[in-house]
């Protein structure tokens, strides 16, 4: 009896068991209504939607459970993305993956200097990256002296990522973004900093007497965020086939948080699953595809989307409630 | 009351050297908000000859001056320890129920009534996510936000609306001594809620809920009511300055204001507004909105490319908070 | 009373004066596009660069970070202010700066619209510089699509937002086109999709449409964004045969489309004729020798004769270009 509890309570704490109900439910319902949904090619475009989300959700992920957030990232991918782009462009000699390493280095060096800010200064993360959000936007401008990288100067090799598969046809950036989850997992979940990140993030107070060293932990944090955006940055120029420094980017950092936050990752630190973050980009990326699919008229598509933000939070609410009320019930049992 | 903390603190204050008057008065967020301000004034006028005119300045501060009155309430919600990102979102979601409504016939006046009832219940809609289902306020109104601007677009479409009478455009080019209306609106408005939030009972409580909430329960304040009703105040704000928005630019369309909420952040970060709630005052936000007003306006006449201009804006908010939070370190801890 | 006249007239008559100081002055012109960033307009620019220097006026460009319909206002009365005598610019919405335009225009600024019309506010512009005759448009790229698919077969519209005026006046054409042209009668419109100019949903819904039509025999996308999210979408899909894509692009955005085949052809116009036409028509117009009157005429260099129609709108070109793998190496744009 007090096993079963026990696992009941577990399992309803398990925010991931909501996401994949909504996941179901959702493509349940689109294919009731449009039958064609369901089909290997719908497949195909949910993963394309994916991995740009993907990617920096894991960074993002990582701020959020050590109680930051990072609202740059937007502008990190956009001055990443136009760098390699200019390489590729002004230089189109020099090997593709020289662009690839510039991009994600780049990345690394605005996340780090995020993490300087919000570390050095004690500052709260939300203002430091709100103002490094216009910044680094600033920047992209700068360094490209407001000039877009058109598509023909994008290597064709970098595009075809996105589009030729080394098996059963996912595309070559899905499974990048998959080894970036998988390797994130790996991190968090099995090494010591990885497991230091939440300790840090559930009670910043008690941190230092664990003997967790804030400061270089939460540089490393930003700084995978940022080298992590950097990467989504050279996605992007894969997938789209050009970079622009007032589109590529803009506004990224909602859908992102979005995707982070139906996953179940907690806003006040330390709770937040790599699974509960894939379902919860998996979600949206259908919704995404899904919407158009239906013929949903365009103007319903933004307020649907705030609904799903909203709806997934309040689940969220109630499932982990239940889980505590379950939890609470098996102790007294016991 | 917050008895022990209260105690603490002030046993703290008492064993350091009291510090002189003139530093209490002196260091203080606003100040440095208003040495901002004189300089970029001073900047500004040396940057280009066409700076220096009260009609152009009061003229450009009109687009700017719908965000700084809601920053003004977004003062108060930020300080009782909450944010609200919404705002921009309200605004065009009542400004495209106003103007629906009037296109279908209704009356002006009380198109704009529907307009205002649209406010409280997206305010309320906040307030309850927030209050009664303990979500947090930051990701409940990045949700809402975005419900809000559909929703405007499910409600306007794809047009932009307008052909309302005469009386209602141009709110902006209606002068009271030489000043545009919404400036005065923004300027009595600020008075009000300085009052408020100064020599009230609540505005004592805002700052009280803000610096620990746990205390304000204890103490016996109603932490949810006050907070639902800032809420809603944000709101009714937003409506208005959606109203005036409106009358300004003589039409609707869903997208106004998008993006305003940036900008609104902006204003109370940079009128040294304590991010994590319970100290700031609404005298920073008014000092930081004209500060905006002068740095925009000032730097678009000197034709300086908007490259540079985000980078200003970016620096100015990571050295104000740094310099926001030196000041509370130094003069509250 | 007479104070006031006096002041009045005083008024006037300086206003007389720095008028006739600014006639023997270089006309100065500055043009205000959609946003920054946008490689369309660096074309255009180059336009109004060229016709000054060979026409000796002082050309300046001041564009927002954003084409959000009001981030434009504060450039035009910043621009008023510094008292430039031709304001050129591309509107970023019909009818939000209406006001503003018509406060410069009373300041005496000449107020010209630019490669897009204040459609249906023609009072509150001078004149209209346009590519070509938008009616003419529609028509054109639905020619263009039959011919690459045997004018037979399901076709859809990928646009801009849903309230871009100009994509609306070409798509209502389009329409028009399709049901009453007998040629047409075998080609079907089934969709209309919205990518709102951003490459993420026009790739999403560039892959609806694939999806949800598989009989889908062709694409017309007349906005750059569009055009190429589409192409690419095409190209990922490896569905180039089946479905044939078209549109308004600029050819650098098109280039690595048409040299592998995913597009055969696409259409657009000279931006850089419209700067070309547009300085030379304020300068002609601030010298008196032209006048903006319907139906005037005037010559401009390498466009010849160019005609005053209908609401005062000028085109540069009679029809739309088409670039394909022959010519596409021609233009850098």
């Amino acid at each position: 009896m007090n096993a079963v509890s026990n696992l009941l309570g577990t399992l309803f704490q398990r925010r991931e068991a909501g996401i994949v109900v909504m996941i179901v439910l959702l493509v349940a319902a689109v294919g009731i209504i449009q039958p064609r949904f369901l089909s290997l090619e719908t497949l195909r475009i949910v993963m394309l939607a994916i991995p740009l989300i993907m990617i920096a959700a894991m960074g993002q992920m990582m701020v959020l459970v050590a109680r930051h957030v990072d609202l740059s990232i937007g502008s990190i991918l956009g001055f990443s993305a136009i760098v390699a782009g200019m390489m590729f462009r002004d230089l189109p000699d020099w090997p593709v993956l020289v662009g690839v390493l510039v991009a994600v280095a780049l990345g690394g060096a605005l996340g780090l200097l995020n993490g300087l800010l919000v570390t050095i200064f004690k500052l709260p993360s939300i203002i430091v990256t709100l103002g490094t959000l216009s910044l680094y936007r600033g920047f992209v401008f700068l360094v490209s002296n407001s000039r877009q990288v058109d598509p023909q100067f994008i290597p064709k090799s970098l595009i075809q990522m996105s589009q030729t598969s080394p098996f059963i046809g996912i595309p070559w950036i899905v499974i990048i973004a998959f080894i970036v989850a998988l390797l994130t997992y790996f991190f968090l979940d099995h090494t010591r900093l990885g497991r230091q990140i939440y300790a840090m993030g559930s009670n910043p107070v008690a941190a230092p007497l664990r003997g967790i060293r804030v400061v270089p932990v939460t540089l490393l944090v930003f700084t995978i965020s940022g080298a992590l955006a950097g990467l989504t940055g050279v996605i992007y120029a894969s997938r789209f086939g050009y970079v622009n420094p007032g589109i590529t980017g803009v506004g990224f950092e909602f859908t992102v948080i979005a995707a982070v936050v139906i996953g179940g990752v907690s806003i006040n630190g330390g709770v937040g699953t790599v699974l509960g973050t894939v379902l919860g980009v998996i979600l949206l990326g259908t919704v995404n595809v899904a919407l158009p699919i239906l013929g949903v008229s365009a103007f319903w598509q933004d307020a649907i989307y705030g609904t799903v933000i909203i709806v997934a939070l309040l689940i969220d609410r109630s499932v982990r409630q239940r889980g505590i009320k379950a939890l609470s019930g098996a102790r007294s049992n016991a | 009351m917050n008895s022990t903390e209260a105690t603490t603190t002030s046993t703290v204050r008492d064993a350091a050297a009291a510090r002189p008057r003139w530093q209490v008065l002196l260091i203080r967020p606003e100040t440095m908000t208003l040495a901002l301000l004189i300089g970029a004034i001073i900047v500004a006028s040396n940057l280009s000859p066409f700076f220096s005119d009260l009609g152009f300045i009061l003229e450009s501060s009109t687009y700017y001056i719908e965000y700084a009155l809601v920053a003004l309430v977004l003062t108060l919600v930020i300080i009782s320890g909450e944010i609200d990102l919404s705002p921009a979102a309200m605004m065009a979601l009542s400004a495209c129920v106003f103007a629906w409504c009037y296109q279908a016939g209704v009356p002006i006046e009380l198109s704009m009534a529907a307009s205002l009832v649209a406010g409280i219940l997206m305010g309320l809609v906040n307030g309850i996510l927030v209050i009664r289902f303990q979500l947090p306020s930051i990701i409940v109104t990045i949700g809402t936000l975005t419900l809000y601007r559909g929703l405007a677009q499910v409600l306007a479409g794809d047009r932009s609306i307008g052909k309302f009478p005469k009386w209602f455009n141009g709110i902006d080019y209606r002068l009271v001594f030489d000043v545009p209306v919404p400036v005065i609106l923004f300027i009595v408005a600020s008075i009000v809620l300085a009052l408020v939030l100064g020599t009230t009972v609540v505005g004592r409580q805002i700052y009280q809920i803000g610096t620990s909430e746990v205390a304000a329960r204890h103490a016996g304040i109603r932490v949810r009511r006050i907070k639902t009703g800032l809420f809603v105040l944000m709101g009714i704000v937003s409506s208005i300055a959606g109203l005036l928005t409106a009358s300004r630019l003589a039409s609707v369309r869903y997208d106004m204001a998008t993006g305003g909420e940036l900008q609104m952040v902006l204003m109370v970060m940079l009128g040294g507004t304590y991010i994590f709630g319970g100290r700031g005052t609404i005298l920073g936000t008014f000092l930081a909105s004209w500060l905006l007003v002068i740095i925009a306006t000032g730097m678009t006449v000197a034709n300086i490319a908007v490259t540079s201009q985000l980078i200003v804006m970016g620096l100015l908010l990571i050295v104000s908070i740094i310099a926001t939070n030196a000041i509370y370190a130094r003069t509250q801890r | 009373m007479f104070k006031k006249t006096l002041l009045a007239g005083l008024a006037l008559s300086v206003a007389m004066i720095s008028g006739v100081a600014l006639a023997q002055d270089k006309v100065s012109i500055v043009y205000i596009p959609k946003n920054t960033g946008n490689p369309y307009f660096d074309s255009l620019v180059q336009g109004f660069v060229d016709a000054c220097a060979e026409l000796g006026c002082d050309f300046t460009t001041a564009a927002p970070a954003t084409a959000e319909a009001t981030s434009q206002i504060p450039f035009i009365t910043a621009q008023t202010q510094r008292g430039v005598d031709v304001i050129a610019i591309s509107p970023n919405s019909p009818d939000a700066m209406n006001q503003v335009l018509d406060r410069a225009r009373e300041k005496g600024v000449l107020v010209l619209a630019v490669n897009g019309d204040l459609v249906d506010n023609y009072e509150h512009r001078d004149a209209a510089i346009l590519p070509v005759d938008f009616t003419k448009t529609g028509p054109g790229q639905v020619e263009l699509l039959g011919s690459m698919i045997g004018y037979e077969g399901e076709i859809a519209i990928l646009s801009a937002t849903t309230d871009a005026p100009d994509q609306n006046t070409w798509i209502a054409a389009m329409e028009n086109s399709l049901a009453t042209d007998p040629k047409y009668a075998k080609m079907n419109l089934v969709a209309k999709v919205y990518g709102d100019d951003e490459p993420q949903k026009s790739t999403t819904e560039a892959e609806a449409l694939l999806q949800t039509y598989p009989n889908l025999k062709g694409i017309i996308s007349p906005t750059t964004v569009g055009v190429a999210a589409a192409a690419q979408v095409i190209q990922s899909a490896g569905k180039a045969e089946t479905v044939k894509l078209t549109g308004l692009g600029t050819p650098n955005q098109m280039r690595p489309f048409v040299k592998d085949g995913t597009v055969q052809a696409f259409q657009l116009w000279s931006p850089y004729n419209e700067g070309w036409l547009a300085a030379h028509f304020a300068v002609g117009l601030k010298n008196g020798t032209i006048s903006n009157e319907v139906g005037s005429t005037f010559e401009v260099p390498n466009l010849g004769s160019i005609t005053i129609g209908e609401h005062n709108v000028m085109n540069t070109q009679a029809e739309l270009t088409t670039f394909d793998a022959a010519n596409i190496d021609e233009f850098n744009f």
